[in-house]
């Protein structure tokens, strides 16, 4: 079986500074897998690399079985790769509505606009009611769904998250994880880069564990939460 | 409504010239219609957080190879605007693409522009042989044996018709910077200008609308570079090509309003009536006293009214109902 998304042997970094060491992993369709690491292990570099913000030194990603290598920035979308940026990276100044309407900018989004709006307000009831809000103006948890659903507005294959919990309240991080088993029972693809181990573990099918841009280890979610390794440094128990 | 003021705003405006016979008047509303298109044209960029520095150097552009190619070559204007709009449209993309493809930004593209300015003025003065240097230039007179205009040269010695072409381009100009504001362009340029990595990621091409946007600004501020020599018959890199021009077209949007279409436009007004009101009051004797006032309006509106005068005036209009 190929999988969805498939990193070979990828080296990345930013000029003379290489972040990424020989990373190989891969995702399925329909799976949720989750890499985590610390702070500073290459996490974000990597969906950087996925969403061709930066290029690769060495090593292929492909999607679907197609190599990425001289796909622009801006086609990574109607491929079916969605992402949801570190820090969200809403657009501050536009309302919910707008932020969704950038969500479906692409040319065959556009139809399917109106029916997916409803589809992300009824999973998101909180952004209707906001809808009308510039989106700086929100709460960061707040913030975060209205990303998701600006990612969600592309119909994407799938969706590619960035440290969702990162600069939360605890008790909007919780909320935020529940958001995540709602996204994955509506059937969605899911990758999340993750500094939050123990919570993130819960919701995912497996996990590759990132430290100082390589992979340290890799298995089920199950597996990882059991291992000494992870319970010591990231766990905390 | 809109399209029913729009339609009388420029019949009574049409009307000017049959009604003035003061040709001062008409002077300074043809400069205010120049001055104002081009302003419009600078606002397209600098509405998205592309704040040029640079195009006094497509206006001196388009007002110079206008001019030379006549007096050297006997081209016509006629061919001789869209070839400056080329040029202008060329060096745009010249110092576009890499900016835009490596993500130059914010004060480092305005830094960029700045020295694209003074580039374009050393050229036109170190080729003095050609361009009369720091000197100016005048379009060789087609206007010989008692001839009042002439097509071919684009010159005319009635006030009345550059009135008119004026209007037109002004309106032209407006009409360019709705249908933008009314087109996906501008959903893609406002997304760039907040979160540059994000508008990449919903699938906007921010090389390729960035780009565009320049391209455009570019080729209508070249448009009224040309269409300002023609009217003045005199152009010099100060009033054309120079670091102050292009300053002044900074100025003149962010005092009138960057982000609503007749902002430039009362930006245009507000300009003139300070440098003519200064020129008439005070006279010459104290040296670019309106460029020390221009700097100090500059700092005031950036502090305490970054949406210019109409964006101002706008928003207290739309604030008023709901207060009272």
């Amino acid at each position: 079986m190929s999988a969805m998304l498939e990193l070979k042997n990828v080296s990345a970094g930013y000029g003379t500074f290489q972040a990424l060491f020989d990373v190989t992993l891969s995702v399925n369709a329909g799976e949720a897998v989750a890499v985590i690491g610390p702070n500073g292990a290459g996490k974000t570099t990597l969906l950087r690399a996925i969403s061709k913000l930066i290029n690769v030194k060495s090593g292929d990603i492909a999607f679907e079985g197609r190599s990425l290598a001289t796909v622009e920035p801006h086609r990574i979308i109607e491929l079916g790769l969605s992402q949801v940026p570190e820090h969200r990276r809403l657009f501050p100044r536009l309302t919910v509505e707008e932020n969704l309407r950038m969500g479906a900018y692409m040319e065959a989004a556009r139809p399917k606009f109106a029916q997916r709006l409803e589809m992300v307000y009824a999973l998101f009831p909180r952004m209707k009611e906001r809808r009308h809000q510039m989106a700086g103006t929100m709460s960061g948890g707040e913030q975060q769904m209205c990303a998701i659903g600006r990612a969600l507005m592309s119909g994407p294959k799938l969706l590619l998250l960035d440290e969702p919990s990162a600069g939360l309240a605890p008790v909007i991080v919780q909320s935020i994880f529940d958001l995540m088993r709602k996204i994955r029972a509506e059937g969605y693809t899911v990758m999340i880069v993750e500094q939050n181990v123990r919570q993130v573990l819960k919701v995912v099918d497996r996990a590759y564990l990132l430290e100082v841009g390589r992979i340290k280890a890799s298995g089920s979610a199950a597996e990882l939460l059991a291992s000494d390794e992870i319970q010591k440094a990231y766990v905390g128990l | 409504m809109i399209g029913r003021n729009w339609i009388i705003a420029t019949a009574l405006l049409a009307c000017v010239p049959l009604a003035v016979s003061s040709l001062y008047i008409l002077h300074v509303l043809i400069t205010l219609l120049i001055w104002a298109f081009i302003y419009t044209g600078w606002s397209l960029m600098g509405r998205f957080g592309l704040v040029s520095f640079g195009h006094g150097a497509f206006m001196g552009i388009g007002a110079y190879v206008v001019t030379l190619l006549w007096n050297l070559q006997g081209i016509s204007p006629w061919i001789g605007i869209p070839l400056g709009m080329l040029l202008a449209v060329a060096v745009a993309v010249l110092i576009g693409y890499p900016c835009f493809r490596f993500r130059i930004t914010g004060h480092y593209f305005a830094l960029v522009t700045l020295a694209l300015t003074e580039v374009v003025r050393s050229i036109i003065i170190a080729l003095r042989d050609t361009t009369g240097g720091s000197l100016g230039i005048t379009p060789a007179s087609a206007l010989k044996d008692g001839a009042t205009w002439s097509l071919t040269a684009l010159q005319c010695s009635d006030k009345r018709v550059f009135f008119y072409a004026a209007l037109v381009c002004w309106l032209v100009g407006i009409w360019i910077w709705q249908r933008i504001d009314q087109s996906m362009m501008r959903h893609a340029m406002q997304a760039i200008s907040q979160e540059e990595d994000a508008a990449a990621s919903v699938g906007v091409n921010v090389t390729r609308a960035k780009l565009t946007i320049t391209v455009i600004s570019a080729a209508m501020t070249a448009f009224g570079g040309a269409l300002y020599g023609q009217y003045q018959q005199y152009i010099n890199p100060e009033t054309v090509a120079s670091l102050g021009v292009s300053l002044q077209m900074v100025f003149a949007v962010i005092a009138g309003g960057m982000f609503v279409k007749l902002g430039p436009t009362v930006g245009a007004v507000f300009t003139l009536l300070l440098t003519e009101g200064l020129r008439v009051g005070i006279g010459n004797q104290i040296n670019s006293l309106d460029s020390t006032i221009y700097g100090l309006m500059l700092v005031l509106f950036i502090i305490y009214m970054p949406d210019g005068i109409l964006g101002k005036l706008m928003e207290k209009r739309r604030a008023g109902p709901r207060a009272a």
